[in-house]
């Protein structure tokens, strides 16, 4: 298995690491313009984990192209706090359709005025 | 080959994202995040990270969006959003977003980053994950376990309902 690098099949790296840090860049703003638009808290909630994700392409990238482990393994750390925070997120929304009966954040101005 | 591979994928992840912003519905979305988070494994494999590709399969594609379409079946919202966008909104999220793209991507171009051909691969085993979490990152590993716990206490606690605490509400 480590002698399979598939980003070098043909001796050289065909994409430069700009391509992935444009991606990463691309991503975030597609979820960080999802955050502002949207009204739904769950649909926000998702591109928050979009921004996420996009954060972790850049990550892996600088990881692979400077051969170093750090990026991977801050990656790994990444998950795990993701996979928590939307257990403790879900549990809130949950929480608060309860109280509230709407997930829709225009509705939710109880601190208004 | 992997610069074909590359475009497909950063292409299929992108449209996928912009499905998740754009979708009406709610469960359309969270399909969407899942197709996209499948692109983004398919990124890392290219990037030789196999572990992490597996792992974003199982724990965001698996668990993460499994419990976001629980969620929504649990509220049943009926359909999605139910108030149009106001123009103010469309349009200072849309001057955000763009901002916020040029800015990444004038900061890219910027400063070249020279991709040196002879980088060894380093993350494509699980060994190299194993001795950097063991080693250097023994006290992050250990912090994120009780991160974990707490979370876990924090979720039952929010999700519980307390009999005779009417004062707390």
């Amino acid at each position: 298995m480590s002698s399979l690098p598939l980003a070098a099949l043909d001796g050289l790296f065909s994409v430069s690491l700009n391509a992935y840090l444009y991606l990463a860049a691309v991503l975030f703003a597609i979820g960080f313009f999802g955050v502002l638009l949207r009204k739904n808290t769950l649909v926000i909630y998702m591109c928050l984990e979009l921004m996420l994700v996009a954060s972790t392409v850049a990550l892996v990238a600088f990881s692979r192209y400077n051969g170093v482990m750090d990026g991977n393994v801050f990656v790994f750390f990444i998950l795990t706090v993701a996979a928590a925070e939307v257990a403790v997120g879900l549990a809130i929304i949950v929480a608060l359709f309860r109280r509230r009966q709407t997930v829709q954040v225009e509705e939710l101005n109880a601190l208004k005025n | 080959m992997s610069d074909v591979l590359f475009h497909l994928f950063a292409i299929f992840t992108v449209a996928c994202a912009l499905g998740v912003v754009f979708n009406k519905n709610a469960v359309a979305s969270a399909l969407c995040l899942l197709l996209s988070l499948v692109g983004v494994a398919g990124l890392f494999v290219l990037l030789d990270a196999f572990l992490l590709a597996v792992l974003l399969v199982l724990v965001y594609a698996g668990a993460v969006v499994a419990l976001f379409l629980f969620i929504i079946m649990l509220l049943d919202m009926q359909g999605g959003d139910r108030k149009k966008f106001t123009k103010a909104t469309i349009f200072s999220s849309t001057l955000a977003g763009g901002l916020l793209v040029t800015g990444l991507v004038s900061f890219a171009t910027r400063g070249q980053l020279e991709t040196d051909p002879t980088v060894p691969v380093v993350g494509n085993t699980l060994r190299a994950y194993a001795e950097q979490l063991f080693t250097v990152y023994l006290l992050p590993v250990q912090i994120v376990g009780f991160l974990l716990l707490i979370a876990m206490l924090g979720v039952i606690v929010l999700s519980k309902k307390f009999e005779g605490l009417d004062d707390i509400k």
